[in-house]
C-alpha cells in the first residue's frame, strides 16, 4: 500500500464514521494534538469527531537525513472521538483491517501508557498500540486539557503513518516508502531533513529565536487580552515551535527548561479558559449534534 | 450453597497495577459481606488484562438470626422536662428506625442508659450483592485512574461490561448505565464477542473455548513451561527475572511463547546493552547458555494462538533489529574515546538549578568520598582508587547510550571504564555508586564502592537539604529516604564505625567552599541528623527491636550507626534478665531528677552519710563501667551499672533532693547528674516501657 493511499484509507474510515475530514493547521506545531481541532475542541460539552493527518516537526529528533528512523518531521494522522464510544477499541482495530492488518495474522497490543504533554498542560491514559512489538498508534483518552478537566473525555488516536507504512511495505528505511508508484519518501523529504537539521543543530541564530519567543509571547497575551482565542492561539503555537528549536539547538540549559514550558503552559491555560467562555456565551451551539449514533 | 461471580471486563488494564488490585478485591469484598452478613467457604480473584473476576463459593445468608442491642442516650437527656422524648432519643430512634415500645433501660455505671433491641432486616442474598457489588467496583482505588465518557465513575481504563450471575441467576446491577448480565466476551481476535453464562460453573470452561484463560497462575505456568521448551531445543535457559515474568503473564489472555533470532553481530556488545532494550523496551526473554552467555535467541509471548506465527516472529525480530542496531551504533559511538573524556561535557548538565552542574557535583563526590575514606584509614592506595573512581563516576551519564538507557547508569560507567584501561576496583566502584538501588538490592562489595556510594548520595542529601527540598509527607522526589537507607545499610554491612555528625559536616562543608553555598548551617545540619535519625528508627523497627529500645539508644546523642545496632541489640538481649522492673524504676527516678541539674558537679564534703553511700558505690564501678562501654560491652556495663539500684533506693528513702538550700540540692542533683551521664553512654534506661 502506498504512503498516500494509508493517508486516503484511514482518512475515509473515519469520514464514515461521522468524522470530519479536515486539512492539516497551518502553523508549525510538534503534534497533531496541538492543532486547535484538537486541543480547543476536547474542552467542554459539545461532542466532536474529526480526523485529519498533521505533519509534525521535531526539530530534536532530526538526524540529517541519516536514520532510517528518525525525522525532522513525521506524519500523524490525528482522530478525535468525543465523547469516546463504547466500542471505540473496536472502532480502532477495524480501522487497521481498513488498511490491510489483520489481528487474527498479527500480535496487536494494547500496552500502558500514560500520555502527558506538559507544554499543554494536558494529560491522559491509555497506551501505545503494538504491532508485532512495534508501536504504530497513541491511543489516549483525554483526561485535562489546557490545565482543564475534560467535561466530556475524548478518545484521542494519533497514528505514526511512516511506521505503518513501512511495516506494510516491509522497508527498512524511513526514505525508501513509496509515497506513490513512483515516487518515495526520501525524494520528497530528504532534503527537508537535512536543511532542518542543519538549521536546528546549526545555524538557528539563539538570539534571534530567544526574541522570537519573547515577541510571540506578548503577542499572545495581548491578543488573548481583546478576547481573540484563535489568533491568540496561534501565537502560543510560534511560541512552542521556536522553544522546540531552541531546545534543539541545545541553547536552553535545565533550569531554563523548566521556565520555558511553563511559559508556554500558562498561555495554553488562558487560552482554552477563554475557549471554554466563548462557547459557553455562544451557548454551547454544537451541543445537540448526535455523532455515532448508527454504531 | 450458591457461587457468585462477578467479572469486570475492562480495556486493557496495565500489568502493575494488578497484585494490588486483587488484594483490593478481597479484601474489600470481604468486610463488605461480613457487614451484610454473608458468609462463605472460599473467595478468589482471577485476572486477565481484560477483566477482573471475583468467585464467591458456598455463600450462606446469615441476616435472619440477628438481633442487636444498641446503646442509646442516657435517660437523663433523653426526656424533656414533660417526659416527652428528646431531640437526642427522637434522633435515635429514628436513625434505628424503631419506636419506643422498642426501648429498654439498663444501669452502667450507676447511670440510666437507653437501649433498644434492633432486628436487622432480612436482606436476601440478591438484594445484598447487587448493592455491594457496585460498591466494590467503586471503592477500588488505582494509582491513576480516568473518566470515560462523561460517566461518574473512575477507573483504571474503562469499564466495558459487567457479569454478575449468582449461580444460573443474573443478580441485576446498574453502574452508570453499564448493566450486569451474564454475556461477557472472548479474546479480542480469537473468540465470540458474545458468549452467554448459563452457569457460573460454565464460565471458565466457555472462556477458555474462548481463547482466554482466566488463571493468572495457569497462564504464568504456560508461559514458563513453554518458553523452556522452545529455548531447550537450542540448548539454553531462559534468563528468568520474575517481574518480567508477571508483567507478561498480566498482557495476555491466551499466552503462546515463541521464539526469534537475534542476529549474531550483536552478542559481541556488552549483555546488558542487548538485553536492556529486550526486556525494558520489548518485554522479551534472553537466552542464555549454561554459563550465562547470551545466546542468539529472544523468547516473546504472543497474546494468542499459533496460527501465522512466522509472521509475528518476523515482525518482532524487525523490531528488536532496530532497537539493537541503535545500541550498536551508540556503543561505537560512545567507546571512540576514553571514558574521562566525557567528564568536562558534565558541565553542561545542571544536576540541580541551585546545586550547580554533574561537573560541580563530581568535584564534591571526589573530595567527600577521600575525606570519608581518610577518615576510615582505608589506605592510600583505596584512597587514590576512591578519587579516580569519584571523578569518573558520573561521565557516562552523558554517553550516547545511558542517554538513550537511563537505567545503565553506572553499568556502562564500569564497562566503559574497564574499556578505557582504568583499573578494576575503579571499574567497579563506579557501578557500586548507585547500589542500593531498591529495597532488598545488593550492596557495593569493594571499600571503594562503599564510600564512593555513600558519598554521592550524602552529597545529594546534604545540598537538597541545604536549599530546602527536603522530603516531605510522600514527597520525595529525589528519593532521598531510600538514598539515607542505602548510606545506613551500607555502613552497617561494612561494620564500619562513622560519626555520622563528622560525615554530614565534611558534607555540607564542602558545598561552603565548593559552591559557595549560604544556608542555615545549624539547622540544616540538625535537620539532616534528624532525618537519619527517622530511618535508623525505622529500619531497627523492620529488624523487629522493640520500639522503646530503639528510643533507648537513639536518644542517647550517639552518632555511630553500627555502634547504635549493637547497643540496640545487646539491650534486647540484656532486658530479658528477671527482676528488672525495680532496677528500672529506681533509674527512672535518677533521671527524672537528673534533667534539672544545672551541672554534674559533686562537692564531696557536702554528701550525708546516705548520699557517700550512693557516691562511694558509683565511684566503685565509674572505671569499670567505662572501660566494658569502650569495649562495646554493653550488657556487662549494665549488669555493673544496675549494682547501684539498692544504693539509689537509699538515697531516695533518706534523702530529699529538692530542699530550698540551692547548694544543698544542686550537689545531690549534680551526684544524680553523673550516674544518669554514665547510663546515657550506654543507653537511656528511662525510656524503657514496663516489662
Amino acid at each position: 500500500m502506498f504512503f498516500q493511499d494509508l493517508m486516503l484509507k484511514l482518512l475515509s474510515y473515519w469520514g464514515e464514521k461521522d468524522c470530519i475530514i479536515m486539512e492539516p493547521y497551518d502553523v508549525e506545531k510538534g503534534a497533531g494534538t496541538m492543532n486547535p481541532h484538537t486541543f480547543l475542541r476536547a474542552l467542554g460539552p459539545e461532542p466532536w469527531r474529526v480526523v485529519y493527518v498533521e505533519p509534525s516537526r521535531r526539530p530534536a529528533d532530526a538526524r540529517y537525513g541519516e536514520n532510517p528512523n528518525r525525522v525532522y518531521q513525521h506524519h500523524q494522522l490525528q482522530v478525535i472521538l468525543k465523547p469516546s464510544p463504547e466500542n471505540v477499541q473496536d472502532l480502532y482495530l477495524d480501522s487497521l483491517k481498513a488498511i490491510g492488518i489483520d489481528p487474527i495474522k498479527h500480535d496487536i497490543r494494547f500496552v500502558e501508557d500514560n500520555w502527558e504533554a506538559p507544554t499543554l498542560g494536558a494529560w491522559g491514559l491509555g497506551w501505545e498500540v503494538w504491532l508485532d512489538g512495534m508501536e504504530i498508534t497513541q491511543f489516549t483518552y483525554f483526561q485535562q486539557v489546557g490545565s482543564i478537566n475534560c467535561e466530556l473525555e475524548s478518545a484521542e488516536l494519533t497514528y505514526g503513518l511512516e511506521r505503518i507504512a513501512m511495516y506494510l511495505q516491509d522497508v527498512d528505511n524511513i526514505f525508501d516508502i513509496k509515497w506513490n508508484r513512483n515516487i518515495t519518501y526520501g525524494e520528497v523529504f530528504n532534503k527537508a531533513e537535512y536543511e532542518h537539521s542543519v538549521y536546528s543543530f546549526e545555524k538557528a541564530d539563539i538570539n534571534t529565536l530567544k526574541g522570537l519567543f519573547n515577541t510571540y509571547e506578548n503577542e499572545a497575551y495581548k491578543t488573548l487580552d481583546s478576547s481573540l482565542v484563535l489568533p491568540g492561539y496561534d501565537y502560543v503555537l510560534k511560541c512552542s515551535h521556536t522553544f522546540n528549536v531552541l531546545d534543539a539547538r541545545g541553547a536552553i540549559s535545565v533550569s531554563e527548561r523548566t521556565n520555558y514550558i511553563g511559559r508556554v503552559r500558562n498561555l495554553a491555560r488562558i487560552v482554552a479558559s477563554k475557549y471554554l467562555e466563548q462557547r459557553k456565551d455562544m451557548g454551547f451551539p454544537l451541543l445537540d449534534k448526535e455523532v455515532g449514533i448508527d454504531e | 450453597m450458591s457461587k457468585y461471580l462477578l467479572e469486570i471486563g475492562v480495556e486493557e488494564i496495565p500489568a502493575n497495577v494488578i497484585h494490588d488490585t486483587i488484594n483490593q478485591i478481597k479484601n474489600i469484598s470481604n468486610d463488605l459481606l461480613k457487614k451484610d452478613r454473608l458468609i462463605y467457604t472460599d473467595l478468589e480473584v482471577y485476572t486477565t488484562p481484560r477483566r477482573l473476576i471475583l468467585t464467591i463459593n458456598g455463600i450462606k445468608n446469615m441476616q435472619e438470626s440477628i438481633e442487636e442491642k444498641v446503646k442509646g442516650p442516657s435517660v437523663k437527656i433523653a426526656y424533656d422536662s414533660e417526659g416527652k422524648p428528646s431531640k437526642a432519643l427522637m434522633g435515635f430512634m429514628k436513625g434505628h428506625d424503631i419506636d419506643e415500645n422498642s426501648l429498654t433501660v439498663e444501669k452502667i455505671n450507676g447511670e440510666d442508659y437507653i437501649y433498644a433491641l434492633i432486628k436487622k432486616m432480612n436482606k436476601s442474598i440478591e438484594e445484598i450483592l447487587s448493592n455491594d457489588m457496585p460498591a466494590l467496583i467503586r471503592s477500588i482505588s488505582f494509582p491513576k485512574s480516568m473518566k470515560w465518557g462523561g460517566k461518574n465513575l473512575k477507573f483504571v481504563r474503562p469499564i466495558r461490561w459487567l457479569v454478575s450471575l449468582l449461580d444460573d441467576k443474573v443478580i441485576p446491577f446498574n453502574l452508570e448505565g453499564i448493566k450486569a448480565s451474564n454475556i461477557t466476551r472472548g479474546h479480542r481476535f480469537l473468540g465470540s464477542s458474545h458468549i452467554v453464562i448459563d452457569n457460573v460453573d460454565d464460565y471458565a470452561k466457555l472462556l477458555r473455548e474462548n481463547y482466554v484463560i482466566i488463571d493468572q497462575n495457569e497462564r504464568k505456568e504456560l508461559i514458563k513451561y513453554g518458553s523452556e521448551r522452545l529455548v531447550r531445543e537450542k540448548g539454553g535457559t531462559i534468563l528468568l527475572d520474575e517481574d518480567l515474568l508477571d508483567e507478561v503473564t498480566n498482557i495476555v489472555e491466551y499466552p503462546t511463547p515463541i521464539i526469534g533470532r537475534i542476529k549474531d553481530e550483536y552478542l559481541s556488545l556488552p549483555m546488558d546493552v542487548v538485553i536492556t532494550p529486550m526486556k525494558e523496551h520489548l518485554r522479551y526473554f534472553p537466552v542464555v547458555d549454561d554459563k550465562k552467555r547470551l545466546l542468539p535467541y529472544f523468547i516473546t509471548v504472543r497474546n494468542g494462538d499459533d496460527r501465522y506465527i512466522d509472521i509475528v516472529v518476523k515482525g518482532n525480530e524487525k523490531v528488536l533489529g532496530a532497537r539493537l542496531e541503535d545500541a550498536k551504533f551508540f556503543y561505537k559511538e560512545d567507546i571512540k574515546y576514553p571514558l574521562e573524556k566525557y567528564v568536562e561535557r558534565l558541565n553542561n548538565i545542571t544536576f540541580q538549578e541551585k546545586l550547580g552542574t554533574l561537573y560541580q557535583k563530581t568535584k564534591r563526590i571526589q573530595k567527600l568520598s577521600c575525606k570519608i575514606g581518610n577518615y576510615l584509614e582505608v589506605g592510600d592506595e583505596t584512597v587514590k582508587n576512591v578519587d579516580r573512581a569519584a571523578f569518573l563516576s558520573k561521565a557516562d551519564l552523558v554517553t550516547k547510550i545511558v542517554s538513550e538507557f537511563t537505567e545503565l547508569q553506572g553499568k556502562m560507567g564500569m564497562e566503559y571504564a574497564k574499556i578505557s584501561n582504568e583499573n578494576e576496583i575503579v571499574s567497579i566502584a563506579i557501578f557500586e555508586q548507585y547500589l542500593p538501588r531498591y529495597s532488598g538490592d545488593q550492596l557495593p562489595s569493594t571499600t571503594a564502592g562503599s564510600i564512593l556510594s555513600i558519598a554521592d548520595k550524602l552529597d545529594s542529601i546534604a545540598g537538597l537539604f541545604a536549599i530546602g527540598i527536603q522530603p516531605s509527607g510522600s514527597q520525595d522526589p529525589f528519593g532521598l529516604r531510600r538514598s539515607a537507607l542505602g548510606i545506613i545499610n551500607i555502613i552497617l554491612d561494612k561494620k564500619w564505625n562513622i560519626s555520622l555528625n563528622e560525615i554530614v559536616d565534611f558534607a555540607l562543608y564542602i558545598y561552603v567552599e565548593e559552591n559557595g553555598l549560604a544556608f542555615d548551617y545549624n539547622k540544616i545540619k540538625s535537620d539532616i541528623m534528624g532525618f537519619f535519625i527517622a530511618r535508623i528508627r525505622n529500619m531497627f523497627m523492620d529488624m523487629n527491636i522493640r520500639h522503646d529500645i530503639i528510643e533507648a539508644v537513639v536518644s542517647t546523642n550517639i552518632d555511630d550507626i553500627y555502634d547504635l545496632k549493637i547497643r540496640a541489640i545487646k539491650l534486647n538481649e540484656w532486658l530479658k534478665k528477671d527482676g528488672l522492673q525495680d532496677i528500672l524504676t529506681a533509674f527512672n527516678r535518677v533521671s527524672t531528677l537528673a534533667v534539672k541539674a544545672p551541672s554534674n558537679e559533686i562537692k564531696r564534703d557536702l554528701l550525708t552519710e546516705d548520699e557517700l553511700n550512693l557516691y562511694d558505690s558509683y565511684n566503685n564501678i565509674e572505671e569499670k563501667v567505662l572501660n566494658l562501654i569502650e569495649k562495646k560491652e554493653y550488657d556487662k556495663a549494665l549488669d555493673l551499672l544496675i549494682t547501684l539500684k539498692d544504693p539509689i533506693d537509699n538515697f531516695f528513702e533518706k534523702v530529699m533532693v529538692m530542699v530550698e538550700d540551692e547548694t544543698l540540692k544542686n550537689n545531690r542533683l549534680g551526684l544524680l547528674k553523673t550516674i544518669y551521664d554514665t547510663m546515657m553512654k550506654v543507653c537511656d534506661l528511662s525510656k524503657i516501657n514496663k516489662l
